[in-house]
């Protein structure tokens, strides 16, 4: 099995460690044993939606935002749309995910256009208006509820139509807007999310449940055997206390991580098992 | 006099006392805020008493060690300068900085001030300095979770010197479009520097390199050399803007990792072979800003070329300790491009390094840490004799590690800082070396720590 991934913008949108994104699924996948390509795809380039099964797209600084939306609504556009429609997964970070709605409204400037293949809307409420910026945790329903650990700095603020669900329910930090709890968006394949830090290195199980996706719209149903993932899950387990450290429901949330970890037998950073069976 | 000055300078100076005895650590800026509430216009009070002026190094890389040497070269010509401490370089810094030298008068003990400004500070203080100098190192993207994104420093800067008196001049690095580009418009005198040696170039433009595109037509610019990050020779073939030529240059280098180089100078004053401690081509790039902005104050060369040789790395920025007959060698990582420098920097070497990497989120470091995906950590693989990582996130820097290709058995992982040190000291030999690439305040917590055992002095004395 192959996986087929589109980098686009890799020179103008990375802005946020944004190549972690794609480190994460060209290691995994090939730890899984898979075939993996990666093609970036720039301004003015057109894209054969056929040639591949999941497209990424990062976040950039306004005027490179500019640039890029230009050319996904010029050049890329009707390639993305017809992705999205045959179930191909389209991953948006930051200002990638901003585009991936119906329209950006910046600090200043006119309105940048997007895709629309979430429905989305953004506004930046102007310059004095607070960015959002932070360590953040959402809990991730597609996932069973497990979390998902990343930092957020936008000052855009997203606000989510009928036509779609969010990705989480922020647990710390912002979110889509910072005033309705949810964070990221979802609609059939297509994923938004302002979760940077990069997202997926540390949190792996989102990293695997798209490559899933991504596989099974050429292979059918596929199964991925568990990967050693203890310095992921530590690494996302150490995020996560960062973020959680002082709020009411951190502790739990936090023993919920460590719990389902160690309840695999995967997860023992600090010898605890093996502690507590010298105890008995 | 003004009595509100005197009254400002008086409760400074006491707030550095009682900073100091309290332990609160070096009175690196509570001495300038204090002051500061008092008399809101002390900077400029101050400042506007120097009877050689004010010299102002900004940019995202090299501030602080470009300012030593500049200082350093103007002691060498008999002059006393006055500079704030490593890293207190926001406007507190820069108060307390004036304020140690100053008498209860306000007459201060200095012929001039050379100050390094953070980058997005900068605007905030131009106007209260009113440099004579102001030397432009660099600009990569670096803790965007504070500065914001780079067009925003970038327009900050272009704002603060258009302000600029006409006999002032701008000293500017030619080899960063993004650098020339706010100094093209500038109306003052220009002193430009830049290297011309292509066979310390790389193959490719870095992952880390910031401005790809031009300024003006949003095309990419075509390098004909690359030096680090977006530092090298371009050109646009869209509007036909190319890199301007320096005035300082730097050729024939010899780079000898760690222990340092050689290379010869070429000035408006003639030619000069040089050899510095400091190691990296990046510490190329600082002395030819030092000469550069020495040029400016209409210093000789010869007294640049004593300078440079007996220049000590400035603390954090290639400063060494010896323990347990281990060399420690203190090298301050920031942002990727400064990373990367650092990272090439150490594999020059003969041996396989051990290298203890150290990462903060705080404030001073960036809360941000996705930067380190950032980072060419892949040169690492099958290269170090040993990895321990440390810090806040030393969790997230061992998986970077992972993903770049490292055997997670290989990535030591120990939170406590002293266990961190004294576990690379132990993989090491003998008389090798190990590095410490700490982020800012990691690099005071492992210098506290090592304070304690009677390795270093406190930082507000360097």
């Amino acid at each position: 099995m192959k996986l087929r991934i589109c980098h686009l913008y890799p020179d103008l949108l990375n802005l946020y460690g944004d190549r972690g994104n794609i480190l994460a699924l060209v290691r995994r996948a090939q730890w899984y044993g898979l075939e993996v390509s990666v093609v970036s795809k720039g301004l003015g380039e057109s894209v054969d939606p056929r040639e591949f099964d999941l497209f990424f797209i990062g976040g950039g600084e306004d005027r490179q935002q500019r640039l890029a939306a230009r050319d996904l609504r010029e050049v890329k556009g009707e390639a993305l749309r017809e992705a999205a429609a045959s179930g191909k997964v389209i991953l948006g970070v930051c200002g990638g995910y901003q585009l991936l709605g119906h329209a950006y409204r910046p600090a200043e400037g006119e309105d940048l256009e997007g895709l629309g293949l979430l429905d989305v809307v953004t506004v930046h409420p102007g310059k004095a208006a607070k960015r959002l910026i932070g360590n953040i945790v959402i809990r991730c329903a597609l996932l069973g509820g497990r979390t998902l650990v990343g930092f957020e700095n936008h000052g855009g603020r997203t606000a989510l139509g009928s036509g779609v669900r969010p990705l989480g329910v922020v647990l710390a930090g912002f979110g889509n807007n910072g005033e309705d709890g949810t964070e990221g968006a979802v609609c059939g394949n297509v994923y938004g999310t302002y979760l940077h830090g990069p997202l997926l290195p540390k949190n792996p199980a989102f990293a695997d449940f798209l490559i899933a996706r991504a596989l099974e719209t050429r292979y059918g149903k596929v199964h991925l055997r568990a990967l050693d993932d203890r310095v992921e899950e530590e690494a996302h387990r150490a995020a996560a206390a960062l973020a959680l450290r002082g709020r009411p429901w951190g502790a739990r949330v936090l023993a919920k991580i460590s719990g389902r970890e160690s309840a695999r037998g995967k997860f023992d950073p600090q010898g605890r098992k093996a502690r507590e069976e010298s105890k008995t | 006099m003004s009595l509100r000055l005197t009254t400002a300078i008086t409760l400074g100076r006491l707030a550095a006392l009682a900073s100091r005895s309290l332990g609160l650590g070096g009175g690196t800026t509570i001495p300038g805020r204090v002051a500061r509430a008092v008399e809101p216009q002390l900077v400029r009070l101050l400042a506007q008493r120097l009877p050689f002026g004010t010299v102002v190094v900004t940019g995202t890389n090299g501030k602080t060690t470009t300012s030593r040497i500049l200082a350093h070269i103007a002691e060498l010509a008999a002059l006393v300068p006055i500079h704030n401490r490593a890293g207190a370089n926001l406007a507190s810094g820069v108060a307390t900085a004036l304020l140690e030298h100053a008498n209860y008068l306000g007459d201060l003990a200095g012929d001039l001030a050379i100050l390094e400004i953070d980058e997005a500070t900068l605007p905030k203080v131009f106007d209260a300095l009113m440099p004579r100098v102001i030397v432009l190192t660099n600009l990569f993207r670096d803790q965007l979770d504070r500065y914001g994104e780079l067009e925003v420093v970038a327009e900050g800067w272009r704002k603060a010197l258009n302000q600029l008196p006409s006999d002032a001049t701008v000293v500017l690095n030619v080899d960063d479009p993004l650098v020339a580009e706010v100094g093209r418009g500038v109306k003052g005198q220009r002193m430009t520097f830049g290297i011309e040696d292509e066979r310390v170039a790389l193959t490719v433009l870095e992952h880390a390199a910031d401005a790809r595109y031009c300024y003006h037509c949003g095309r990419p610019y075509q390098y004909t050399v690359v030096y680090f990050g977006h530092m090298g020779k371009y050109c646009c073939e869209g509007c036909g803007t190319r890199r301007l030529n320096p005035d300082v240059t730097a050729r024939e280098i010899v780079l000898r990792g760690i222990e340092g180089s050689q290379f010869t100078i070429d000035g408006p004053r003639g030619s000069m072979r040089v050899r510095t401690a400091l190691p990296g081509l990046y510490n190329v790039y600082n002395i030819l800003a030092a000469c550069a902005a020495a040029y400016s104050l209409g210093i000789a060369p010869e007294t640049m070329e004593r300078a440079i040789e007996s220049f000590t790395p400035a603390f954090g920025r290639g400063e060494r300790l010896q323990l347990n007959d281990r060399e420690l060698v203190f090298l301050l990582v920031k942002n990727p491009a400064g990373f990367n420098a650092v990272l090439r920097t150490l594999l020059q070497g003969e041996q396989a390094p051990v290298v203890l990497i150290a990462i903060n989120d705080l404030i001073a470091d960036g809360r941000d840490i996705s930067w380190l995906w950032d980072v060419d950590f892949e040169m690492l693989c099958g290269r170090v004799k040993g990895l321990v990582v440390t810090g806040r996130r030393a969790e997230e820097m061992a998986l970077r590690l992972k993903y770049a290709g490292v055997e997670p058995g290989r990535i030591v992982v120990e939170k406590d800082g002293k266990r961190a040190v004294l576990r690379a000291v132990a993989m090491a030999e003998e008389g090798e070396k190990v590095f410490l690439l700490p982020t800012y305040t990691a690099m005071l917590q492992l210098r506290a720590i090592l304070q304690r055992m009677g390795v270093v002095s406190g930082f507000w004395r360097q």
